[in-house]
C-alpha cells in the first residue's frame, strides 16, 4: 500500500520509493526504507498530509504520498 | 595587528541561526540583497577577541547542499566558489539539540566541501524539559571538529562561540564520507577523469544546477557523457548517499546522545490536534488574521495622526519662515509634504511585520501553509501563497520577495503575478480620504457604514487575486511537477530581540525604498506645477490684474487657479481629461492619477498640493475636494465618481518599485509588463462600469 492510503493515527514503515516523484528534500528529512512515518493530521479532502518522519515533522501533498510504498506497523 | 575573519552562519530553517547572528553582532548589521537576485542577505560586524573580529553572514536557511529553493542555490554558489567576494573561511553550522539528527545531515555535507567548520548545537534550554543528554566531548571526537552548545534564549554560549571562531586555523576539516561505498565504479570513474578536483564538489556540479568557477556540467559531461546519465540514475544515487550519509550520523549519535523519551505525549502535539483542525484550525485562522487587521487600523491610527499633523506643521513653518527663492519653496512645498507621504505608513508596516514575525517565529505560519495549501491549489497557488497574500496588504514588495521559497514555478509566477491586488497600506490614504468624502457616517445594521466599505475594498482585493490566479492558472502552460515539503516546526515562544530587529530592519528597507521614488516624483511634480509655457503661464497677472471689482485675496487665488491650469501639469491633466471622463474624473483627478503612476501612495499628496496652489487658507484637503466643483456647478467628488476612483485604485498598478521587483525575480521584462497592462485594463473598465452604474 502507499503512504496516501494511511488513516489518521496510524504508523507505517517505509519500503521503498520512487526518486523520480519524491523530493530529494522529502528524503532527506528521513523519508527512507525502514525508518517508520505516522499520520498526524489530514487537511479536508485528505490533502495535504501532516506526517511525522522519523522524528521530524512536515507536511506534503497527497500526489506525492502516492509514490512512497508503505508497511503498516501496530501503533 | 588586526584580522577580520569572514564567518558563515549555515543550518537549516528555524535552528536559531538568525538568533545566534544577533547575539553576535547586535545591531551592528547591514541588511541588502545578493546582486541580481533578491535574496536577502544579511551581514554584520563582531569583535572577537583583541585585535580578532569577524564580518558575520546570516546565511538563509538550507535544508541540504542539494538546493530545492532559489535561498538554497545561493547558499551552495557561495560555499563552492573561492572567488565569490563572500566566500568564508569558517562555516558555523546551527543546529537544533532536538533535531540533531536531520541537522547533522547538512553538516556533513558542508565538512566533505573541506571549509573549516564548527558545529553550534542551539536550544540546549530545552534539554533537560526533553531529557535529552548529550556528550559533547565524545561527539568532537566522533565528528572531528568543535562543538558549542548554546541558548540564545538564555544568552549561553557565545562567548566560548567568539572563541572557537577567533581559533578556527585549528580546525581540522576531514571528510564525513566515502563516496566509494556509494557507487564504487560511478565515482572511481570519475575521480579518475578529474584527478585533481574534489570528488564531493564535482558530484555537486553534476547534481545542482549551479555555476561553478573552476569547472562546470557542460566540461564533465562533454569529458565524459556517462557521468551525467539519466536524471533517475543520478536520483538513485542521491538516494543512497543520502542513506549513507544517515548511517554515519546514526554511529555517531549512538556513542554520544541520549533521549529519554518519557513526555512523548506532549503539549506540542496537543497543540496541533487543535491547530490544524480540519473544522478548529481555520476558525482560529480566521480570528487571528481578524484580530492582526483590527489591531493595524486601532494601534496606528495615534501615531499616523502624530506624524500626519508634525509634517504639516512643519511645512507651514518652512512656509513662512523660510526665504521663498526656489530651493526653500521647494523644500516647503515639495520635500516636506513628500516626505510625510511616506513616513505616515511607517506605524502600519511596523505593526504587521510585527504580526508576521511572530506568526513566523512561532512556528503558525506553517501550520496555516498546510491549512491553506489545498484550497489555495484549486486557484493555481500554493499553501505557501499565504504569506506573500498576507504580506501584500503591508506592501507587494516584501510580499513579493516571501515568494521565493514556493518551489515550483507556476504556482511561484501566479503568486507573484497576483500578490499586486491585495490592498497594500499605500492604497489606503486614497480610500480612508475618499470614504470620508463620499460615504455617508451612518450605521448600516449596526457596524459603521465606512468601515464596511473599507473591509469591502480590502476583500475585493483579495477576491480578485484569486479570480486572476484562477485565470492564470488556466491559460499558463507551464510543466507542472509538485515538491512541496514543508516542515511544521516546534512551536516556540518567540524571542521579543528578534522580533524587533526584524521589525527595524524590515521597516528601514522598505522606508528608504518608497522614500527614495516618492520624493523624487513629489519634487518633480511640483517643479511641473509651478512652471508652464511661458506665452499662457505668464500672463495671468496681466488677466486679471486689470479686473479691478476683486479684491485682493480673490485676485491672488484666482491667478494661482489659472497658473495651474495653464502649469505643464495642468496641460497633461487636461490632455488625459477626454479618457478619463467617462470614468467620472475631471483633470485635477487625472493629474493626480498620472503622477501617481509610479506610486499610488502619491495620490493624496498631488492632491493636497493641487487644492493648496488654488487657496491660501489652512483648510482640511478633505473640505477642499468636498467644495470642488465641475464648470457647470456639480461637485466633483460624488458617490459614483468616489467609488469609480476607489474601484481604480483596487486594480490598477500603480507601483514602480513592484514592477522593477517582478522584473527581478522572473528574471524578464515579459511579466511586469504584461502585468501593468492588464491590470490597468481591468482598472479602467471596472471603473467605468462602477460610474456607469451608479
Ligand atoms: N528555546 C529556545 N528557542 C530559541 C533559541 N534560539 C532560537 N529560538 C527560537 O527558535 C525560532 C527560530 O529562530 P531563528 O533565529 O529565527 O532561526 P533561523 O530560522 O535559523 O534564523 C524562534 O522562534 C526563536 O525564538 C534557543 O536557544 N532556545
Ligand atoms: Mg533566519
Amino acid at each position: 500500500m502507499t503512504l496516501a492510503q494511511l488513516k489518521k493515527g496510524e504508523k507505517a514503515v517505509v519500503e521503498d520509493l520512487n526518486t523520480d516523484f519524491v523530493p530529494l528534500k522529502l528524503i532527506e528529512m528521513g523519508c527512507l526504507p525502514g525508518n517508520t512515518i505516522e499520520l498526524l493530521q489530514l487537511a479536508p479532502f485528505k490533502d495535504p498530509l501532516f506526517l511525522n518522519v522519523n522524528g521530524a515533522q512536515v507536511a506534503i501533498r497527497r500526489e506525492t504520498a502516492e509514490h512512497i510504498q508503505v508497511k503498516i506497523v501496530a501503533a | 595587528m588586526n584580522r577580520r575573519i569572514k564567518v558563515a552562519l549555515i543550518g537549516n530553517p528555524n535552528t536559531g541561526k538568525s538568533s545566534v547572528f544577533n547575539l553576535l553582532t547586535g545591531l551592528q548589521q547591514k541588511t541588502g540583497n545578493y546582486p541580481g537576485i533578491t535574496v536577502e542577505k544579511k551581514e554584520g560586524y563582531c569583535r572577537l577577541t583583541k585585535g580578532v573580529s569577524a564580518t558575520i553572514f546570516d546565511l538563509p536557511g538550507t535544508y541540504s547542499l542539494n538546493a530545492s529553493s532559489l535561498d538554497e542555490n545561493l547558499v551552495i554558489e557561495l560555499l563552492m566558489n573561492r572567488k565569490h567576494a563572500d566566500f568564508p573561511e569558517l562555516a558555523v553550522i546551527v543546529a537544533d539539540i532536538e533535531n540533531i539528527k536531520r541537522n547533522l545531515l547538512l553538516f556533513t555535507q558542508i565538512k566533505d566541501l573541506g571549509i573549516p567548520s564548527i558545529l553550534v548545537v542551539n536550544m540546549s534550554d530545552r534539554m533537560i524539559r526533553k531529557g535529552i543528554s548529550l556528550d559533547v566531548e565524545k561527539m568532537e571526537e566522533e565528528l572531528n571538529t568543535k562543538i558549542v552548545l548554546t541558548s540564545t534564549l538564555k544568552k549561553e554560549g557565545i562567548q566560548t562561540l567568539k572563541n572557537e571562531i577567533a581559533n578556527y586555523s585549528q580546525l581540522e576539516h576531514s571528510p564525513c564520507l566515502d563516496f566509494r561505498s556509494i557507487d564504487p565504479d560511478y565515482f572511481a570513474s570519475l575521480q579518475k577523469t578529474f584527478p585533481k578536483q574534489s570528488i564531493y564538489k564535482l558530484w555537486l556540479v553534476i547534481t545542482q544546477d549551479v555555476n561553478f568557477a573552476n569547472i562546470d556540467r557542460n566540461t564533465i559531461q562533454s569529458t565524459d557523457g556517462d557521468h551525467t546519465r539519466s536524471v533517475s540514475f543520478l536520483k538513485r544515487l542521491q538516494q543512497r548517499e543520502t542513506i549513507k550519509r544517515y548511517q554515519f550520523i546514526n554511529e555517531v549519535l549512538k556513542k554520544c546522545l541520549q533521549i529519554n523519551r518519557e513526555q512523548a505525549t506532549d503539549f506540542q502535539s496537543r497543540l496541533d490536534r487543535v491547530l490544524t483542525h480540519r473544522f478548529w484550525g481555520y476558525v482560529i485562522f480566521f480570528v487571528v488574521l481578524f484580530t492582526i487587521f483590527q489591531a493595524i487600523y486601532d494601534w496606528s491610527s495615534y501615531p499616523m495622526d502624530a506624524i500626519d499633523s508634525a509634517f504639516v506643521s512643519m511645512s507651514e513653518w518652512a512656509k513662512t519662515n523660510l526665504p521663498s527663492w526656489f530651493v526653500p519653496k521647494l523644500i516647503a512645498e515639495g520635500v516636506i509634504p513628500g516626505l510625510g507621504g511616506v513616513a505616515i505608513f511607517i506605524p502600519q508596516i511596523a505593526i504587521l511585520f510585527v504580526f508576521i514575525s511572530i506568526l513566523e517565529e512561532t512556528g503558525y505560519m506553517s501550520r496555516v501553509v498546510f491549512l491553506m495549501d489545498r484550497v489555495l491549489r484549486r486557484f493555481g497557488l500554493s499553501g505557501k501563497s499565504v504569506v506573500p497574500l498576507i504580506s501584500g496588504t503591508a506592501c507587494a514588495i516584501p510580499a513579493i520577495m516571501a515568494t521565493r521559497n514556493i518551489e515550483n514555478w507556476k504556482e511561484r509566477l501566479i503568486t507573484i503575478l497576483v500578490t499586486p491586488f491585495t490592498t497594500c497600506s499605500a492604497r489606503l490614504p486614497v480610500y480612508l480620504i475618499l470614504i470620508a468624502l463620499v460615504i455617508p457616517d451612518t450605521r448600516f445594521l449596526g457596524a459603521n457604514m465606512q468601515g464596511l466599505v473599507l473591509m469591502g475594498l480590502y476583500l475585493l482585493g483579495f477576491g480578485m487575486a484569486l479570480a486572476a490566479a484562477y485565470v492564470l492558472q488556466l491559460v499558463l502552460k507551464l510543466p507542472h511537477k509538485t515538491a512541496f515539503v514543508v516542515e511544521m516546526p516546534n512551536y516556540r515562544i518567540p524571542i521579543l530581540r528578534n522580533i524587533g530587529i526584524t521589525v527595524y530592519n524590515k521597516t528601514k528597507s522598505f522606508v528608504l525604498e518608497a522614500g527614495k521614488i516618492i520624493l523624487a516624483i513629489s519634487v518633480l511634480l511640483w517643479v511641473l506645477a509651478s512652471n508652464g509655457p511661458s506665452s499662457s503661464f505668464g500672463q495671468a497677472e496681466a488677466i486679471f490684474g486689470a479686473d479691478q471689482e476683486l479684491t485682493q485675496a480673490e485676485l491672488e487665488q484666482k491667478i494661482s487657479a489659472y497658473k495651474l491650469e495653464k502649469s505643464y501639469l495642468g496641460q497633461v491633466g487636461k490632455f488625459i481629461e477626454p479618457a478619463i471622463a467617462p470614468l467620472g474624473y475631471d483633470w485635477k483627478i487625472g493629474i493626480a492619477i498620472v503622477s501617481s503612476f509610479a506610486a499610488r501612495e502619491v495620490f493624496v499628496g498631488t492632491l493636497a498640493t493641487i487644492y493648496n496652489v488654488g487657496t491660501d487658507e489652512e483648510d482640511t484637503i478633505k473640505n477642499r475636494m468636498a467644495d470642488e466643483v465641475h464648470p457647470d456647478g456639480k461637485p466633483v467628488f460624488t458617490l459614483a465618481s468616489g467609488m469609480s476612483l476607489m474601484i481604480f485604485y483596487a486594480f490598477a498598478m500603480q507601483c514602480m518599485s513592484t514592477l522593477a521587483i517582478v522584473r527581478k525575480e522572473t528574471n524578464s521584462w515579459k511579466w511586469p509588463t504584461i502585468q501593468l497592462a492588464v491590470m490597468t485594463l481591468v482598472a479602467y473598465l471596472a471603473a467605468f462600469a462602477t460610474f456607469q452604474v451608479l
